[in-house]
């Protein structure tokens, strides 16, 4: 019996010092805090001014924008976190004012859908293009005569090094005739 | 009555250039070439008249009248000469007479240049230069005339918006129209080789130099704009995927792959309907970026939809689309080759993906900068899209165009060895990852930086190889390092200037992986005597004062000592500036630049600065000096490249002669 | 089909001269194919391109919210205590058959303190008259709406501009920004910038006399 008791009074006390603790965290985000101008940036550059032409919380000069600021700072002390301040600066002013635009309905389509099928039609044809137009002939060079001074001949590959630095110095020389 | 002159001037000015396209289209149809020579000469007429109205509204702007309503607009009376002479530009009516300027002389530079040499050319470039600037002159004439006049003659002037009052800010503009207008000559020689069926590479040669040099001057005004926005704007950053600033980035991208894809046609004869379309399409965004930029369209496609201008620049755009299709379709089988490409990793090859890349990154600027614009028409809602989504769809994509234009110089046109190849890229490779090891070793561990850094390496050490081989090459004939280096460039021009060039572009990209991979920044009020620390500067804040400045400026100045490892390194004077006439603030940042990186302070103005408290906001930028360094060597490259070269031309014209009794189109 | 000479001394490959008709062969039929193909391409994209932005346009010009046309729809969720008819939501639907005054402002915006007890007081006047004045707060924080309200003693019912939609609907250019709306649900008058007693009283009273829709 006195050992049940002492554990259950051991129970007790492990249990209030951990409610205190976690209401002792949960008051702290509850209260005003101080936030810092850091954090308050972190979140501003990312929201544009609704009323503005391009120019992001952080930067703007005007009372509008001081007071979304204000409005940033205030929520980040009441715990919200960054996220559910874009959410709720996307729901008072658009979706306009994220610099990263929610990934729904229109720009689902036109930012994400359609430059991947851009670039894939682009890979597409291009491919096509190079495999129709792959030809493997043996190159039927004629490196001589007046006609073909201005060409650089097709070049057979050689494993001499300097190889690179003859054919340098063959061109330079025609650039001289 | 000065005024009354210019705008005279400008009237007939757009009556030349009727007179100009009429002129060209009757005497080529009936063959009579004094109808041409004449139409020719109205084009140097019309740079005489524009040249006179331009004259006319600075002599206004310098004698302080504002009974014209764009003087009263962009100067006051207490603006310095040199400030006023600029304002010719600093407003929407003034930018366009001086576009129109530009644009007339370089109609008639180019059309008196070739007049002999490319006289096939001569009636059709006419028609097509006269038709744009008949739609320019009808916008300075008819919708945005400078000289219109203000019932009540205000005693002063507004002022030049204090944000043109930079250096950087006073040369933008120009740099910018100066390529833009640049563009349009490739333009109207490519129409011209369509229309008179001339499609051997004749208006590529004959226009190269007009390209290169249009395509500089685009880039040093996108440079330079990124500079004054750093040095001045106030708000840490030199690019920020702004329309205004994308609208211009994206001729420039059309123009880059017209450049490389040039080459092949120069080469191989190819790709000739896929020039046709990048000129097309570099000149349809010239237009669309100057209509951009002036018109506010992307901040309200409403007003766009509304106004004049509007509805003029969509009709313009679409004619002219309709007309290079005609005639490209028209064309078509002249524009067809019997080459083809042999091997995946061929030079043409490489161009090819160089093309390709450069496209995909102009199709998802083009797509990103409009979104707004699109959606708006569409859903009625306006949508945005930020610079963290352009940076993370567009790194990729740069680099692998970095990669590529390390590789691309040791492939050979038709095939490669492989292997060559191979064996080339071998210890530069090993190079390059030693030195991101290296860096590894320091701290560096974000895996994009260390990519970045291998592929910049990498390339570099492959480009400045080029210019090594090439070198020694010479010099085994027997010349000197250094006489050998200088021959090198001055006989392969194109070839080592665009080396040149990518070298710059890699020094650049360095700079960029360097200060947006790993800026840091904070922002903390201080009282006088407190500190702040960053990185391993501590800046320690003294004062703040409050003075007037030059006409209605009211100048409030912090001064900082900023400490490095302990040891004080400079005092700093970030402040901001208000118009007390405009109430217009500005935040002049202060920075102490090292090769390593920059200490950027900003005074901040959240709460209310008083004499010993303020609020800083301090950003610690690495490598960014790197950018502007590389800019420098991009400029020289770029000058090297278009440099007139007498050999280059003879052998250009000997090929001229070539093609005519040659080919058979 | 036409011939072309295949020669072309100083570029490419150097070969021997053929004739061969364009189109004859299985190549060159391949080819013409492909070219057709690309002009069809070409015409469709630039066709299509240019029909969009043209279409896009002219529907923008068409919906515009000028005096004449019908007013746009939109809805709104009142402020509390700032209600209509005690709804804490409507629609402009609802309103129907009177005559809407609506109001675009923020506390942010300087001028539209100019007007504030204008309205007030013309609301004031008309209430009897079942004149309906609306007033949007456009991109503004609930605090400061509130106490801009409280400031002026504003008591006709007041919303915020949720997501902006109802500006982006109305096309305002900016604020203080003010709508007429007649019974029948038609634009009678935009004003931009502050209003005046003059322009108020002339336009209300000319649509209490209109009929109602």
């Amino acid at each position: 019996m006195r050992k049940n008791n002492r554990l259950l009074q051991m129970f007790l006390i492990v249990l209030v010092l951990a409610l205190s603790a976690v209401s002792a965290v949960a008051q702290d985000d509850s209260q005003n805090r101080t936030v810092t101008d850091d954090e308050v940036n972190e979140i501003a550059r990312d929201v544009y001014c609704p009323v503005c032409e391009n120019t992001p919380l952080d930067v703007c000069q005007t009372q509008a924008c001081a007071d979304w600021r204000e409005l940033i700072r205030t929520k980040l002390a009441s715990g919200e976190s960054k996220q559910d301040i874009f959410d709720y600066f996307a729901r008072q002013y658009g979706d306009g004012v994220l610099a990263n635009p929610p990934r729904r309905g229109v720009s689902l389509v036109m930012l994400w859908v359609l430059p991947v099928v851009l670039i894939l039609l682009g890979l597409l044809l291009f491919s096509r293009y190079m495999r129709g137009l792959r030809v493997s002939e043996p190159d039927t060079a004629v490196a001589s005569g007046p006609n073909s001074a201005m060409t650089i001949p097709p070049e057979v590959s050689q494993p001499a090094p300097d190889d690179y630095l003859a054919r340098v110095e063959k061109e330079l020389k025609r650039t001289d005739e | 009555m000065i005024a009354n002159i210019g705008y005279i001037a400008l009237v007939l000015a757009f009556l030349s250039a009727i007179y100009s396209a009429v002129a060209a289209w009757y005497g080529n149809r009936t063959g009579k070439p004094a109808w041409v020579e004449s139409a020719r000469n109205a084009t140097i007429a019309i740079f005489f008249l524009i040249l006179l109205a331009c004259v006319a509204l600075i002599i206004s702007i310098l004698q302080d009248d504002y009974s014209i309503e764009y003087v009263w607009r962009v100067s006051s009376r207490e603006m310095p000469t040199y400030l006023k002479v600029t304002a010719l530009w600093g407003g929407q009516a003034g930018s366009l007479l001086f576009w129109n300027f530009l644009l007339g002389t370089f109609t008639a530079a180019s059309m008196v240049i070739n007049w002999k040499k490319q006289m096939e050319f001569m009636p059709y470039a006419l028609i097509v230069a006269s038709m744009t600037q008949i739609f320019f002159l009808f916008l300075v004439v008819f919708i945005e005339n400078p000289f219109t006049r203000l019932d009540v003659i205000p005693p002063d002037g507004n002022g030049l918006n204090p944000l043109l009052r930079h250096p950087g800010m006073i040369i933008h503009p120009p740099m910018l129209y100066l390529g833009f207008v640049g563009f349009t000559i490739p333009y109207t020689f490519a129409m011209a080789a369509l229309m008179s069926n001339r499609l051997d590479d004749t208006w590529i040669t004959s226009t190269r130099r007009w390209t290169l040099v249009a395509w500089l001057f685009l880039s040093m005004g996108l440079i330079l704009g990124g500079r004054w926005a750093y040095d001045v704007l106030g708000w840490g950053g030199y690019w920020g995927w702004d329309p205004v600033e994308n609208a211009s980035l994206m001729p420039w991208l059309a123009g880059t792959a017209f450049l490389h894809s040039v080459m092949i046609q120069e080469k191989r004869d190819m790709f000739k309907m896929w020039n046709m379309f990048l000129v097309i399409l570099t000149y349809s965004l010239v237009i669309l970026g100057t209509f951009v930029v002036r018109s506010g369209v992307i901040s309200s496609v409403h007003s766009f939809a509304q106004s004049a201008i509007g509805p003029l620049f969509f009709a313009f755009i679409s004619i002219m689309f309709i007309f290079s299709a005609y005639w490209v379709s028209k064309r078509r089988s002249s524009l067809t080759t019997d080459n083809h490409i042999r091997s995946f990793f061929s030079r043409e090859a490489a161009f090819l993906y160089n093309n390709f890349l450069i496209i995909a990154i102009l199709a998802i600027v083009f797509l990103f900068t409009y979104y707004p614009i699109i959606s708006e028409l569409f859903t009625g809602e306006k949508g945005f899209v930020g610079p963290p989504v352009y940076e993370r769809a567009l790194a990729p994509l740069f680099a692998l165009l970095l990669l590529l234009m390390g590789v691309a110089p040791l492939t050979m046109w038709y095939r490669s060895s492989l292997k060559r190849i191979e064996m080339s890229i071998r210890w530069p490779a090993l190079v390059a990852t030693i030195f991101v090891a290296v860096l590894f070793a320091f701290g560096v561990r974000s895996w994009g930086a260390l990519l970045g850094f291998w592929i910049v390496g990498f390339s570099g050490i492959l480009t400045i190889l080029e210019f090594w081989k090439g070198t020694r090459a010479r010099m085994r004939r027997g010349e000197n390092a250094g006489s050998a280096l200088t021959s090198l460039l001055s006989r392969n021009r194109r070839r080592y200037g665009g080396y040149w060039i990518h070298i710059g572009v890699l020094v650049m990209a360095f700079g960029i992986i360097g200060t947006e991979l790993f800026q840091q920044q904070t922002q903390i009020r201080l009282q006088s005597g407190e500190s702040v620390s960053l990185g391993n500067y501590e800046m320690v804040f003294n004062q703040v004062e409050r003075y007037p400045g030059p006409d209605d400026l009211v100048i409030t100045e912090a001064t900082v000592d900023v400490y490095q490892n302990g040891e004080l390194v400079r005092t700093l004077h970030p402040r901001t500036e208000l118009y007390t006439r405009t109430m217009q603030p500005m935040t002049i940042p202060n920075a102490r630049s090292t090769i390593s990186e920059d200490f950027y302070v900003l005074l901040v103005d959240w709460e209310p600065v008083s004499p010993d408290e303020a609020t800083f906001r301090i950003f610690l930028n690495p490598l960014i000096n790197w950018i502007w360094a590389g800019a420098i060597i991009f400029a020289i490259g770029t000058l090297i490249a278009a440099w007139p070269d007498k050999r280059e031309e003879y052998i250009v014209s000997t090929e001229l002669v070539r093609n005519a009794l040659g080919t058979a189109d | 089909m036409s011939s072309e000479i295949t020669q072309t001394p100083g570029k490419g490959e150097p070969t021997e001269a053929v004739i061969t008709p364009v189109g004859s062969t299985p190549v060159g039929e391949q080819k013409s194919g492909k070219i057709r193909w690309t002009m069809i391409a070409l015409w469709a994209a630039v066709i299509s391109l240019l029909a969009l932005l043209g279409w896009g346009l002219m529907k923008t010009n068409a919906t515009r919210p000028e005096a004449g046309q019908p007013a746009p729809y939109f809805d709104v969720e009142f402020f509390d205590g700032y209600q209509w008819d005690n709804k804490s939501v409507a629609d402009l639907n609802d309103m129907r058959g009177n005559v809407v005054v609506l109001n675009f402002w923020a506390s942010w915006c300087v001028e539209c303190r100019l007007e504030a007890d204008l309205i007030e007081n013309t609301w004031r006047n008309y209430a009897d008259d079942n004149v309906i004045f609306l007033g949007v707060a456009y991109a503004d924080v609930e605090p400061n709406s509130i106490s801009y309200l409280d400031e002026f003693g504003i008591t006709y019912p007041n919303a915020p501009d949720l997501g902006t939609d109802i500006s982006d609907t109305y096309e305002i250019t900016g604020v203080p920004e003010t709508f007429f709306i007649g019974k029948d649900g038609v634009i009678e008058h935009v004003q931009i910038g502050p209003l005046n007693q003059a322009t108020m009283d002339r336009v209300i009273q000319k649509l209490l006399q209109e009929e109602g829709a």
